[in-house]
């Protein structure tokens, strides 16, 4: 008898969990690619929407240019960009939406033995970075810092010795400060430092800066700030001296920005501004219709947006040291959503 | 008896097979690593691309060298092997002759084996936290990375590689010719200078040889330590790259002439550490033949 009850258990069990299966299969799943930068917040927000809304999306981070490729290919129903589509790559696919989805920072950590704040400006930067000041007592480090006592060390330069966003956002805003840096080494994702060490991804950088006195590192902001480096204030372009946190780094988008938020907020105008701030980007088809997708596959996607778009989620990104989107920027994007198809009609949610 | 056979001959078959997909893999390999790196030597020329010091990553001026990194490589293998000569040489004459058999010996024989054992990355990881503060407190070096650092842990790590191999050369020298010496009045310095030596030199060689093909690959420590720089090392404490540690730091968003570029410098790579293997075989194999 005893036995035929566990039976009879074991088969209610079977049976409940194959009713599982069945609603599990009516949830919606949706795929994403791109950025390793926004990983961690897209980690959080994809398994708070699957806990509300009981759809699954997964993300691949393999890096801003194999996210684009992806989408071209129109095998995912995201890409996740560190950088903005340009005309010409726009021009190449069908039309897209950029959805910013949170903000990010380079920060300049150093470590100068008792000297846990130092202020740098944009062209004092390039020039370390170049060679041309290689004392931490130069004139130029010292003017900016009447109140410390600088020593009489070589600086030692450390920057990424992997192809990387966040060499191309901090080279692209040394180009904006600095002449010479702009003419010698330019922006790109791999830049040919000429003094210091390299080290592989943000972990290996600001592991070196920690380890080697005298040394000064860029390192993307949501990792320094959850290592918590002695970081850099930078001035900023209104010449105020603004410290990287998340606050300064959200008031560099505040200024003008596009209607399609194709853009970059480098050197910002702002006066509250931190100098070396990026926006991150969702880039999705404006006609959710293609490779067979299913209207409550388009749905979800843009039911999606809006999540991540929305209050909670954009506040919540501060618990792992991403920076919120300014309003502006909420709200044209919404905007942008609304643009978005199926068939050509637009997409009620 | 029928099933026997057949168990015998489909055993043989799987064993063919086997041993057929080492070459094949091997091959696979090679064909690849030419394959991909055909762009870039046609870009630039075979000779051209391995003695041009430039590595420019800006996109619309790329131009690709490498002879940065041979000299990374070569250098810092170079520093190993002298390094290590002393170490493993009087490591292997404690096994293979001073204290041949004795308990002490086979102690020491175990640690050797356990250091060949240890994953590369914890030599870095030694390197990097202890070893690299110590030559920035001496002052040898404001930034600690470099050429310097990166050599002295390849020593270390090849160590047990040399050693063994040269104290089983060392012990195979025949009792018959050290005793004969020894009752002409030879001290045992006199023994090991005029009798071992020379009859074990070409198989200790052999063995450096053989530690140096390990160390001319090494990947994981030297990333850890050389400072990863692209340009020409001037000294032996500026930073620099290896051929290995440039294609294990860059090849994750390089793609077009970069990447091609990455591929030349492996095959660059598999064809030096080939040479260096079969040096060393070919050494070996004449000393078996010889003894």
């Amino acid at each position: 008898m005893k036995v035929k009850n566990i039976i009879m258990t074991i088969a209610a069990m079977c049976m409940a969990s194959a009713c599982g299966n069945k609603d599990a299969q009516s949830e919606i799943k949706l795929s994403g690619a791109g950025a390793t930068f926004p990983e961690p917040f897209y980690t959080m927000v994809f398994n708070n929407f699957n806990n509300e809304t009981n759809n699954t999306v997964s993300y691949g981070g393999i890096g801003s240019g194999g996210g684009v490729r992806n989408l071209k290919d129109k095998i995912v129903d995201f890409a996740a960009s560190d950088a903005f589509l340009s005309d010409e790559e726009m021009k190449e696919m069908d039309e897209v939406i950029h959805i910013p989805t949170c903000m990010g920072a380079v920060v300049l950590a150093f470590n100068l033995p008792n000297i846990s704040e130092i202020n740098l400006s944009g062209d004092v930067i390039a020039d370390i970075f170049a060679g041309n000041i290689t004392k931490w007592n130069d004139n130029r480090i010292s003017d900016l810092n009447p109140q410390l006592d600088l020593p009489d060390n070589d600086i030692i330069p450390v920057y990424r010795s992997d192809g990387s966003g966040t060499t191309f956002i901090f080279t692209h805003y040394l180009s904006q400060v600095s002449e010479s840096w702009k003419k010698y080494y330019g922006e790109s994702k791999s830049v040919d430092f000429p003094k210091g060490q390299a080290a592989k991804g943000n972990p290996g950088v600001a592991n070196t800066v920690k380890e080697t006195p005298f040394s000064i590192g860029y390192v993307g902001s949501e990792y320094a700030f959850a290592q918590k480096l002695s970081m850099a204030s930078l001035m900023n372009a209104c010449g105020n001296i603004i410290k990287p946190t998340l606050a300064s780094i959200t008031a560099s988008a505040n200024g003008d920005i596009p209607m399609d938020t194709r853009t970059m907020i480098t050197n910002s105008p702002d006066k509250d501004a931190y100098p070396i701030s990026c926006l991150t980007w969702i880039i999705i088809y404006k006609e959710q219709n293609y490779n067979n997708r299913t209207e409550e596959q388009a749905k979800a996607t843009i039911g999606l947006m809006q999540y991540i778009l929305s209050d909670k989620i954009q506040q919540s990104s501060t618990k792992i040291n991403y920076a919120p989107l300014p309003k502006k920027a909420i709200e044209y994007s919404l905007n942008n959503l609304k643009k978005a198809t199926y068939n050509g009609k637009q997409i009620s949610l | 008896m029928y099933n026997i056979f057949s168990k015998n001959q489909s055993f043989k078959t799987l064993l063919n097979i086997s041993a057929g997909i080492i070459p094949l893999v091997c091959s696979g390999i090679l064909l690849a690593l030419v394959l991909n790196s055909f762009n870039a030597f046609s870009e630039f020329g075979f000779f051209n691309f391995l003695s041009s010091k430039e590595w420019n990553q800006s996109p619309n001026n790329e131009s690709y060298g490498a002879l940065p990194f041979i000299s990374g490589t070569l250098l810092t293998t170079a520093l190993a092997l002298v390094l290590c000569i002393p170490l493993s040489l009087s490591v292997a004459l404690f096994n293979g002759e001073y204290y041949k058999g004795k308990t002490i010996s086979n102690v020491l024989n175990t640690i050797v084996d356990l250091l060949a054992g240890i994953p590369s990355v914890i030599y870095g990881l030694w390197g990097f936290y202890v070893l690299r503060p110590v030559v920035m407190s001496l002052g040898l070096s404001s930034q600690g990375s470099g050429i310097l650092v990166a050599s002295v842990v390849l020593a270390i790590m090849i160590v047990p590689y040399a050693a063994s191999l040269s104290a089983e050369f060392i012990k195979l020298v025949p009792k018959e010719y050290k005793e004969s010496a020894y009752s002409m009045g030879a001290t045992r310095f006199e023994v090991i200078r005029y009798v071992i030596f020379p009859m074990a030199s070409s198989g200790i060689f052999s063995s450096f040889i053989l530690a140096m093909g390990r160390a001319l690959g090494e990947t994981m420590t030297v990333t850890m330590l050389i400072g990863n720089t692209n340009q020409m090392p001037q000294s032996l404490l500026d930073t620099g790259n290896t051929l290995a540690s440039i294609v294990a730091n860059q090849f994750g968003e390089a793609d077009g002439l970069k990447l091609s570029s990455l591929f030349a410098l492996a095959l660059l790579l598999f064809i030096i550490t080939a040479i260096t293997n079969l040096i060393g075989k070919i050494i070996i194999k004449k000393k078996s033949i010889s003894k």
